[in-house]
């Protein structure tokens, strides 16, 4: 199949690259080798906006945040995906944490991060009455924010998909190959792509593909970390994210509410060998527990509704790295985007972009579709939005996710937006299904029965997350009949 | 002014075997308009799922199965011409009675009620809120999810089962997964002891020689896409795994039957007062909770082990709520009923003055006694005594305070469980 432009990963850097050049000329494929958008480091981090005070002035890393963080609030509110400036503190515990608050405040106003202050324990308590008293000093960082990973992820990959970009699921790359002719030749497990132009922003694998075509080789460390996220019915402690000051005993956790008000803890930082090996540990579980106790002593475990863990593509060089791969022409990437690359990715598309039409020469469209704005999720409407939206549409008045009380429309719109849900797992991340306090224990045969509908599958063939991950291995009969 | 799709004399929320059980009662003293509200799109609640048999033999006296038990109330209530809303959610309940509700059918209804009886049950505990490390792979499931896709949706879950937690709905599936073709290879336990019912113990896995592994608990989950595997160890005293018990089993589903929660989100939005030990309302022997005219009864307010006594209970609470709208039941001063020694979770947790009914007072043991005396005492005086050769936390423990006894309480009462000397 041929494509101008190919890229290679759909998490939020993919996605936001795709989004970009959905505006101009040219045949665009995203191929992932997941079943979904978003399934890789994208689904699993905090949801932070980091207002950029923490990068080295004048990286990648820094130059890319800070941009991108100015570009959230209006970017979320055309996609329509939630964003919160909920502001954030770094605390620390020592009299000589001070030190530390002051080259983190010093290197924000480097990286030109505004309203940075160094608080006193006192300030900081008046401020967040929950955290531990025995603060000694806070770095307050008005402008951080929060918003949902994989939300944006969706809304980044619908707006490109209904601006003609093909996405393109279960896609393994096996070889990146230059023709004679010029065109990129890709190979999957599935088959073959040509491209024009290639752009590699594979995360976790994103070194692996570049050393297939660069001979300057690049090596991504697999730094995972774990989580824990909170039920939202018990009441959100503290407004504000909360860091810890990094000490000569590493680097604390983030205790922070996420968009939809679980509290979420985390991450541990742990560099391991299997990229793909997302499974928690107790005693990464325990670190996570133990630290975050540190910042928020009321914690009760009592709570959880879930724990899990994601991996970060962590570039030897510390740096992300953005633009064309030297000796590769008509290849770029976007390789080693970790932590703050959520925060950057509106701005690494946009940089993408700029650079890729200026040298390819790529011409704008004449129109360009708008996004199609998320409907408000019905839990969040007020009573008379309510009993508009049921007499309008009666399967609003179905309510399948007793938990986070999601309605069986709600389900059916997640399987038919442009790049819809095809598993389980998708219509959680798209419409909250199963995210609640019983994990999907009510719900779940009922998601199945609509995805088995509207996909015209049967339900041995649902699965909760691509690949082999079925959910029911038979009907009754047939279980019996294997004995015989 | 808020304007009301209606007004009812007592609202019920739920339609499973407490809900039922109530509206009967209401009815029965005399209240005729009265609505009961259920989420799904048939009554009788998880008894539906329940196609083994064991139920009403207190009740009435014959063993049925979940169906059976449930028509028995679903035809009575029929006959009483008492009004049902199936697939109807209620989604709040407020401090004034106003509930809201939605269903496709009628849309968006507030309803202003004169009492409310909550009975809305429990959920399972999921395995987020265990913090068990390891994958998130597919083919973990809760032991009634599993039993909803086998029996109500006749699809496997899996083929080779561990159980983790004795719970009694995860001690059925053992034997139901077994009968269909299933293996299950053990029922792991963290506790010493079983948390469900000896009779399931017997029946669900001596009969099936599934092994039951106490003291022991699942350490890691394995699989990347669906699951392929458990590491289970034993745990010493202090429930921590101990280095070296580690034993991988292979498989490709996990059962949950780890604790049952009352789902009380809608009595918490409400405002009603909860007690951390029940994780239900604090009710007074009337099942009045802390809100005048919200009453509630069944495994939203503690968890049975038998649906024979969650009914029992619904007929009480239905009761008081007719009574509540006659005006016969006015507000009195209480005593508290606490937990002494072995014992958690008695409820009711407060008991009218000056009324003459026997009243039962129900619990579960904090942890296995034998040969032991249950006591109830009040103002340095013994009220009520019980004794049994074994009390564990798997059985609820029923006691019974006779009706002189309630009549001459002055001082708050203490349920205790002592070791026979």
């Amino acid at each position: 199949m041929y494509t101008d432009i190919l890229i290679i990963g759909a998490g939020v850097i993919g996605c936001a690259v795709a989004r970009e050049l959905s505006a101009y000329e040219a045949s665009i494929t995203v191929l992932d080798r997941a079943c979904d958008v978003s399934e890789g480091a994208s689904k699993a981090n905090t949801g932070l906006v980091h207002a950029g005070f923490d990068a080295e002035p004048g990286s990648m890393k820094a130059k890319t945040n800070v941009r991108g963080a100015a570009m959230f609030q209006d970017l979320c509110e055309e996609l329509g995906v939630p964003y919160v400036q909920n502001g954030a503190l770094v605390v620390g515990f020592e009299e000589e944490d001070r030190f530390v608050l002051e080259g983190l405040l010093k290197r924000g106003e480097e990286n030109k991060v505004e309203g940075l202050k160094i608080l006193s324990g006192k300030e900081a308590l008046k401020l967040e009455p929950n955290l531990n008293p025995n603060i000694s000093y806070a770095l307050s960082i008005p402008s951080a924010g929060i918003t949902s990973p994989y939300e944006l992820t969706f809304a980044l990959a619908d707006h490109a998909a209904v601006n003609g970009v093909s996405f393109q699921f279960n896609q393994e790359v096996k070889n990146l190959n230059l023709d004679e002719d010029g065109l990129w030749r890709v190979t999957t497990n599935q088959g073959e792509f040509t491209a024009k132009i290639l752009i590699n922003c594979a995360g976790e694998q994103s070194a692996v593909l570049h050393n297939m075509i660069s001979a300057e080789p690049l090596h991504i460390i697999h730094r995972r970390g774990q989580y824990y996220l909170l039920d939202r019915i018990q009441p959100v402690p503290f407004e504000r994210t909360v860091f810890q000051c990094p000490t000569k005993m590493g680097k604390g956790v983030v205790v922070s509410r996420t968009v939809h008000n679980n509290m979420i803890i985390g991450p541990t930082a742990e560099d391991i060998e299997d990229g793909q090996d997302t499974s928690t540990t107790a005693e990464g579980l325990k670190t996570v527990v133990e630290k975050s106790c540190l910042t928020w002593p009321g914690l009760a475990l009592r709570s959880t509704i879930s724990n899990f863990s994601g991996i970060r593509a962590h570039e030897k060089g510390g740096d992300f790295i953005i633009g064309e791969v030297n000796g590769a022409k008509g290849a770029y990437e976007a390789v080693g985007i970790e932590s703050p690359g959520l925060s950057a990715a509106p701005a690494i598309g946009e940089m993408l972009r700029g650079l890729i039409v200026k040298k390819e020469g790529l011409q704008k469209k004449a129109s360009f579709v708008p996004p199609i704005k998320r409907p408000k999720p019905f839990n969040e409407m007020t009573v008379e939005e309510q009993a508009k939206a049921v007499e309008e549409n009666p399967l609003h008045g179905h309510i399948v996710c007793r938990c986070e009380v999601v309605t069986e429309e709600e389900i059916r719109q997640a399987i038919r937006r442009p790049v819809g849900a095809t598993t389980l797992d998708g219509v959680k991340r798209r419409v909250r299904a199963g995210m609640g306090r019983c994990q999907g224990g009510f719900c779940s045969p009922k998601v199945i029965d609509i995805l088995s509908e509207e996909l015209n599958l049967p339900k041995t063939e649902i699965t909760k997350s691509g690949g082999q991950s079925y959910l029911l291995t038979g009907n009754i009969t047939d279980a019996l009949k294997g004995e015989e | 002014m808020r304007h009301f799709s209606r007004e009812v004399d007592v609202l019920i929320v739920g339609g499973g075997p407490a809900g039922l059980g109530a509206a009967i009662a209401v009815k029965e003293n005399g209240i005729d308009n009265l609505l009961v509200l259920e989420r799904a799109n048939f009554l009788g609640g998880i008894l539906g799922q329940c196609i083994h048999n064991g139920f009403g033999l207190h009740r009435f006296g014959e063993e049925l199965t979940g169906p059976e038990y449930a028509q028995r109330d679903i035809d009575r209530v029929k006959e009483l011409g008492i009004e049902i809303q199936t697939e109807t959610m209620v989604l709040s309940v407020g401090e004034d009675l106003v509930v809201s509700a939605v269903s496709s059918k009628n849309g968006m209804q507030l309803i202003k009620a004169k009492a409310i009886i909550l009975a809305m049950g429990c959920r399972e505990r999921p395995r987020g809120a265990l913090g068990t490390p390891g994958t998130r792979c597919a083919g973990i499931y809760s032991a009634g999810t599993a039993q909803q896709f086998v029996n109500l949706e006749g699809y496997m879950p899996g083929k080779r089962v561990v159980i983790l937690g004795s719970g009694d709905i995860g001690l059925i599936m053992a034997r139901r997964m077994t009968l269909q073709g299933a293996k299950v290879l053990a029922c792991v336990e963290l506790m010493p002891y079983s948390s469900g019912l000896n009779r399931n113990i017997v029946q669900c896995l001596q009969d099936y020689d599934i092994p039951l592994y106490l003291s022991h608990t699942v350490i890691d989950i394995k699989g990347k896409d669906r699951l392929t595997g458990v590491t289970i160890a034993k745990v010493d005293d202090n429930r921590q795994p101990i280095p070296g018990s580690e034993k991988d089993l292979e498989c490709d589903t996990l059962l949950l039957s780890v604790g049952l929660i009352p789902e009380n989100e809608l009595s918490q939005g409400a405002g009603v007062d909860l007690s951390p030990l029940t994780s239900g309302p604090v009710v007074d022997d009337s099942f009045q909770t802390s809100i005048p005219g919200i009453f509630t009864c069944g495994n939203v307010l503690h968890v049975h082990d038998l649906v024979d006594y969650v009914s029992e209970e619904s007929f009480k609470a239905g009761r008081s709520a007719a009574q509540y709208i006659k005006g016969l039941l006015p507000p009195a001063d209480t005593v508290q009923v606490l937990d002494g020694e072995g014992v958690r979770g008695t409820v009711p947790q407060r008991i009218r003055l000056g009324q003459e009914e026997s009243i039962a007072l129900m619990f579960r043991p904090s942890g296995v006694f034998r040969n032991a005396v249950c006591t109830v005492t009040s103002g340095g005086r013994q009220i009520a005594r019980k004794r049994a050769q074994i009390f564990t936390p798997g059985e609820m423990v029923t006691i019974n305070l006779k009706k002189e006894e309630v009549a001459a309480l002055s001082d708050s009462v203490t349920v205790s469980i002592e070791r026979s000397k």
